[in-house]
C-alpha cells in the first residue's frame, strides 16, 4: 500500500528575556546549579508569580511575523503534574486562551516550489528545571536555574508530509525567531527544541492515522533522522496489518531508534485551570501596532529586496537571508565594497565552506565584516589577486590579523608592473617551446597552461588580468 | 491592667511613658505562659525575638521615629511566612519549614514597629471551621474551653479574646476571620480581595484568600488595616487603589445609613438565640437613625456548593508543591520517586486536607472540569451580581456571621457537611470579593454572637465607621471571658 506521512511539530523557543517569566532571577545559561533560582522559582510556600512583560512583547512579535491573530486577552493556566524539576508541581502555561492564534509560514521544498504550513497557535509558558542523574549516588540532583525561563511553544498544523518538510519548517521558524531577536535559538543549550507528532495514513484517506509523539529533539539533523526511523517503524507495523499505539516516544540518537516513553493510558491528566495568581494578559490593538512597528525586515522581504535592488539570483538571495547574522554581515560588506556579486560569492563560497568544515554557526565566524571588507578592497584595487585573497582569508580566520598586515608581513602584494610580468612571461616562453608551437598552431586551450606557469613563477602574485593580456600579445606574435 | 487596653490605649500609654514596649511585651509573654496551656492558641512562641523587637521599638520611640504600631505586641497567624521562624500553617507537612523570607504582611508590621509574640494555631492549611484540623491540637474557646474557637483563624481569635496579645492577624477564605471572631466575641475584618497582599501568605484558595486584622475594637482594626493595606508588586492580584486613613471616618454618623437585611440570612438553619441577638443589634442601628430594608440575595444558597468546588480545586493545585522534595516533611527512606511523593504527602497531610485535595482533583479532572469548575465560576458570577444589585439599594448589608454560637469540640468532626454550613453566611462574601466584618453583638447561652457587616468593594472605611458607631453605643466588645480578665 502507498502510505502518506503526516507530521505536526511543537517547537519550544526560549525567549531571550533577561529575567524569568514570573520572577526576577536571571535566565543566563550555564551558572552553578540553583544559583539562579529565587524563592519564586523554588516554589516555596506563599510565593506568587509576577508576569514579565518582555515575554509578551517577544511573543507578539512572533505572532505578527507569521501573520497570526494576536489575542488581545490571553490567560495563564496551570498544568498540574508531579515531577521533581517542576517545583510547584504545576507549569504555568496557556491552554484555553493563547497569546498567538492562527498564522502560517511558507517553506521551500527541494524542487524549488513553496508550501504553506499552518501555525495553529503559540503560547507562553515557563520552562522546567533539570534533573541531574550523574554524580549523585542512587539519588537525583535538581537544578532549578532553568525553571521559569520563558518559553514560546509554537504548534503547527499537521501539514508536513516528510521529514525534509519538517526540517524545512523548523529551520524557517528558527530563522524567524533569530531575525526577530526574540531567542538566541541555541539548540545545544536547549533554547530551541522540538516535539514531532508523526502518523501514517493510506494515500488518499482523509482521516488521520494514530500518531506517536517524539519528544525533545534538539537538532535539525536528529529531527530528520528521528522522524524517518519513526516512519519506518510505523510503516512496518501497518504493512504487517498491525496498528500503531498512541504514545510518547523518545529518540535515541546513538542507536538511531525511537522507544516508548509512556502510552496514552499512562498519560497525565493535567487538570488545567486558569491560574488564580495571575490576571488575564490584556494587550490593546494600539499596543500591538506599536510592536508591529518594531519588527525588523524578515527573511522573505530581505530576500526579495536583495534580488530587486542588488540583482542577486534568487538562489543566492535566499541563501544569504536564512540566517540573520549572515544577512546583516553581507549587507555591511556589500555596502562598503559596492559589489553585491563579489560579496555574495565570498560569503556563500569560501566563508560558508570553511565555517561548515569547522562546524561553526555563522555568528561564531572569527573573521569580522570589517576584516572581510579590508580584504575585498585589496582585490578591487588590484593589490592582491583573488587567489591570494583566499590564503589571506585563511590567515585572518586563524587570527593572524587584518588583510593589510598579512599582505605586508608575507609580501603578498600583487605584481602589476608590466615589465616584471613580461620578464616572467619571456622566461616561461623560453622554457616551453613545444607548448608555444602547439598554441601557435591553433590549440587555444593551452593559454590556461601558460597562465598557470606564469602565476606559479610569480608565486601567485602577478595580476592575472595583466598576465592574460600580455601572454596573448607575446604568444600571438 | 495593661492587657485589657486596646491598641489605641496602649499606644497612648507608650507615648506618655507609662510603660515601655519591653514591659508591655513581657506582660503578654507572662500571660501567655500562664494561660495558654488552657487554650493552645500558639504553635510557636518567639519570646526572644519579641523582646528584641520591643527593645528596638522603645529605642525608635526615644529617637522620635514612631511607626503606626510602635511597640504593640501582636500575634501572627502561622500562615504568614516569617523569616527565620517556623511557618507550619497548622500542618505536619510544614513542621520542619523555617521560612527564608518574610510575607509582605510581616514586613509591613515590622516596619510599623510592631512586636511579634508568636505564631498562632490554625486549622491545617486554613481548611476548617473549628480549629480541630490543626496538627498542633485543637484551640479552645476562652469563653468555654469545651467549645471550639471557630476556624481557621481560631488561634488568632482566642488570643485576642483571652487578652494574650493586643491584636492578631487572620486570613479568610470562606469565613476564617469572621466566624472565629463571632465565636470568640472579637472584631474581625476581611478586606476586599486584593486590598492586602497575599505574598508570603501560604495559599489555600488563591482567588478567595484575604488577610485581615482581628482586634478588640473597630478602631484597632482600622489602625491595623492602615498597616496591612496596599498595592504589592509581588502580588499580581493586589489592587492599586489608594489606601485611605481608615480611622478618618470612624466618627461619621450612621444617620440615614441604608442597611440591607438579606431575608435568606434569617431563614431556616439560623439558631434562634443568634437571631435574637442580631435583631436587637439591628434595632440599635435603627435607634441611631439608620434605615433598615429587607433585601434578597436569591443565589446565596448556591454559595456553599460553589465554594466547595472552587476552593478545593485551587487548593489541590496550591498544595501540590508540598511534595517532600525541597522543603517540609519527607518520608523516611523513600524507595523511589513515587514512594517519596505518596508517603511524604500521605504522612504530612491530615484527613480534612486530603479530603479537599481529592475533591478538587476530581473537580478539575478531564471530563468533569466543565460540569464542576466552569459551572462554579458561572454561579460565582451570579452570586457577585446579586450583591451588586443589592448595593444599588443599600450601603451596608447586615446579618449573622455564623448560624450558631461556638459548638463543642468534637461535636461536628464526623459531620463535614454541617461543619461546612457553619460558613453559610460568610462564604458568599469571599466569592464576591467583598469586605466583611464580624463585631460582638451580644450573647446567646453565655457564648458570644457576631454581627456581620458586608460592604461594597473597597468600602472598608465605611464598614469600620459603621462598626465603630455600634461600639460607641454598646459594650459587647469590652466583655472579657471570666478566666482571662
Amino acid at each position: 500500500m502507498q502510505w502518506e506521512v503526516v507530521i505536526g511539530l511543537e517547537i519550544h523557543v526560549q525567549l531571550s528575556t533577561k529575567s524569568k517569566i514570573f520572577s526576577g532571577a536571571s535566565t543566563a545559561y550555564g551558572a552553578e546549579p540553583n544559583t539562579q533560582a529565587c524563592t519564586v522559582d523554588l516554589g516555596l510556600p506563599g510565593v506568587l508569580p509576577v508576569f514579565n512583560g518582555e515575554a509578551l512583547n517577544k511573543s507578539v512579535m512572533f505572532g505578527l511575523a507569521v501573520g497570526a491573530q494576536i489575542n488581545e486577552r490571553s490567560v495563564f493556566d496551570r498544568k498540574n503534574y508531579f515531577y521533581p524539576d517542576s517545583p510547584k508541581a504545576y507549569q504555568i502555561s496557556q491552554l484555553y486562551y493563547p497569546i498567538v492564534g492562527e498564522g502560517h509560514i511558507d517553506i521551500d521544498l527541494e524542487d524549488g516550489s513553496q508550501k504553506r504550513i499552518g501555525v495553529t497557535r503559540a503560547h507562553m509558558e515557563e520552562d522546567a528545571g533539570k534533573s541531574l542523574h550523574e554524580n549523585f549516588q542512587n539519588q537525583t540532583g535538581i537544578d532549578l536555574n532553568r525553571a521559569g525561563t520563558p518559553l514560546l511553544e509554537i504548534v503547527s498544523e499537521p501539514d508536513m508530509r516528510s521529514a525534509k518538510e519538517a526540517v524545512a519548517y523548523m529551520r524557517k521558524i528558527h530563522s524567524i525567531v533569530r531575525y526577530l531577536g526574540i531567542s538566541d535559538g541555541n539548540m545545544q543549550e536547549g533554547s530551541f527544541r522540538c516535539d514531532a507528532n508523526v502518523s501514517l495514513r493510506p494515500k488518499g484517506q482523509e482521516e488521520f492515522g494514530t500518531r506517536a509523539e517524539l519528544k525533545n529533539i534538539n537538532s535539525f539533523r536528529f529531527v530528520e533522522k528521528a522522524i524517518n526511523v519513526e516512519i519506518e517503524r510505523q510503516m512496518e507495523i501497518l504493512e504487517e496489518g498491525g496498528s500503531v499505539t498512541q504514545e510518547t516516544r523518545l529518540y535515541d540518537a546513538e542507536k538511531n531508534e525511537t522507544r516508548s516513553m509512556r502510552s496514552k493510558e499512562e498519560a497525565n491528566d493535567y487538570r488545567y485551570f486558569p491560574d488564580p495568581d495571575l490576571l488575564p494578559i490584556v494587550i490593546s490593538a494600539e499596543e500591538i501596532e506599536a510592536i508591529r512597528k518594531t519588527l525588523p525586515e524578515l527573511p522573505e522581504a530581505k530576500c526579495t529586496r536583495f534580488m530587486e535592488e542588488l540583482g542577486l539570483p534568487e538562489k543566492d538571495a535566499k541563501a544569504l537571508t536564512v540566517d540573520r547574522d549572515m544577512a546583516d554581515y553581507y549587507e555591511q560588506v556589500q555596502q562598503s565594497i559596492d559589489d553585491a556579486k563579489m560579496a555574495a560569492n565570498w560569503l556563500l563560497g569560501d566563508i560558508s565552506a570553511l565555517n561548515n568544515k569547522k562546524g561553526l554557526e555563522f555568528k561564531d565566524c572569527p573573521v569580522s565584516a570589517e576584516q572581510l571588507i579590508g580584504l575585498l578592497k585589496r582585490i578591487k584595487d588590484n593589490t592582491i589577486s583573488g587567489k591570494i585573497a583566499k590564503d589571506i582569508y585563511l590567515a585572518m580566520f586563524e587570527g593572524e590579523g587584518d588583510a593589510d598586515a598579512i599582505i605586508d608581513k608575507k609580501g603578498l602584494k600583487q605584481i602589476t608592473d608590466t615589465g616584471a610580468i613580461e620578464a616572467i612571461i619571456d622566461e616561461v616562453i623560453v622554457n616551453n617551446p613545444g607548448q608555444v608551437a602547439e598554441f601557435q598552431s591553433g590549440k587555444d586551450k593551452l593559454i590556461g597552461f601558460f597562465v598557470g606557469q606564469v602565476m606559479k613563477a610569480s608565486k601567485g602574485k602577478a595580476n592575472p588580468g595583466q598576465v592574460n593580456q600580455l601572454l596573448m600579445q607575446k604568444l600571438k606574435k | 491592667m495593661m492587657h485589657n487596653k486596646t491598641i489605641t490605649e496602649l499606644s497612648a500609654g507608650l507615648e506618655a511613658g507609662e510603660f515601655s514596649s519591653v514591659e508591655l511585651t513581657q506582660t503578654y509573654l507572662d500571660r501567655i505562659k500562664l494561660l495558654d496551656k488552657q487554650l493552645n492558641s500558639f504553635i510557636t512562641m518567639t519570646p526572644e525575638l519579641a523582646l528584641e523587637q520591643a527593645k528596638n521599638a522603645d529605642a525608635q520611640r526615644a529617637a522620635g521615629n514612631v511607626g503606626l504600631l510602635n511597640g504593640i505586641p501582636l500575634a501572627q497567624k502561622d500562615i504568614f511566612c516569617t523569616k527565620g521562624v517556623k511557618t507550619s500553617c497548622g500542618s505536619k507537612m510544614l513542621e520542619p519549614f523555617i521560612s527564608p523570607y518574610d510575607a509582605t504582611t510581616i514586613s509591613q508590621f515590622n516596619e510599623s514597629g510592631a512586636v511579634m509574640l508568636g505564631k498562632t494555631n490554625m486549622d491545617e492549611f486554613a481548611m476548617g471551621s473549628s480549629n480541630e484540623t490543626s496538627w498542633y491540637g485543637t484551640v479552645k474557646n476562652p469563653w468555654n474551653t469545651d467549645a471550639v474557637p471557630g476556624g481557621s483563624s481560631g488561634g488568632s481569635a482566642a488570643v485576642v479574646a483571652a487578652r494574650l496579645a493586643a491584636a492578631s492577624t487572620g486570613t479568610d477564605t470562606g469565613g476564617s476571620i469572621r466566624q472565629p471572631a463571632s465565636f470568640c466575641g472579637i472584631t474581625g475584618l476581611k478586606p476586599t480581595y486584593g486590598r492586602v497582599s497575599r505574598y508570603g501568605m501560604i495559599a489555600f484558595a488563591s482567588s478567595l484568600d484575604q488577610a485581615g486584622p482581628m482586634t478588640r475594637t473597630a478602631e484597632d482594626a482600622a489602625l491595623m488595616l492602615n498597616v496591612m493595606a496596599g498595592h504589592d508588586l509581588r502580588d499580581s492580584t493586589s489592587v492599586d487603589v489608594a489606601v485611605p486613613d481608615y480611622r478618618a471616618d470612624l466618627n461619621e454618623s450612621v444617620e440615614g445609613l441604608k442597611i440591607g437585611l438579606p431575608k435568606e440570612f434569617f431563614s431556616e438553619g439560623l439558631n434562634d438565640g443568634v437571631a435574637k441577638v442580631i435583631e436587637s443589634a439591628v434595632k440599635e442601628y435603627e435607634k441611631m437613625g439608620a434605615i433598615i430594608k429587607e433585601i434578597s440575595l436569591p443565589t446565596s444558597k448556591l454559595a456553599v456548593p460553589t465554594y466547595y468546588i472552587i476552593a478545593p480545586s485551587e487548593c489541590s493545585s496550591n498544595l501540590s508543591r508540598m511534595d517532600g522534595v525541597r522543603f517540609g516533611h519527607r518520608c523516611e527512606d523513600p524507595k523511589d520517586l513515587s514512594d517519596l511523593y505518596i508517603r511524604s504527602r500521605g504522612e504530612g497531610f491530615g484527613p480534612e486536607v486530603k479530603r479537599r485535595i481529592l475533591v478538587g482533583t476530581y473537580a478539575l479532572s478531564e471530563g468533569f472540569y466543565d460540569a464542576y469548575y466552569v459551572k462554579a465560576q458561572k454561579t460565582r458570577r451570579l452570586i457577585s451580581n446579586d450583591f451588586n444589585q443589592a448595593f444599588d439599594e443599600v450601603d451596608v448589608i447586615m446579618g449573622p456571621a455564623a448560624p450558631s454560637t461556638a459548638f463543642n469540640i468534637g461535636e461536628l468532626t464526623d459531620d463535614p457537611i454541617t461543619m461546612y454550613l457553619s460558613d453559610i453566611y460568610t462564604i458568599a462574601v469571599n466569592l464576591a470579593g467583598l469586605p466583611g466584618m464580624s463585631i460582638p453583638a451580644g450573647f446567646s447561652n453565655d457564648m458570644p454572637v457576631g454581627l456581620q457587616l458586608i460592604g461594597k468593594h473597597f468600602a472598608e472605611a465605611k464598614l469600620l465607621n459603621v462598626a465603630h458607631q455600634f461600639q460607641k453605643e454598646t459594650d459587647w466588645h469590652l466583655k472579657a471571658p471570666t478566666a482571662f480578665k
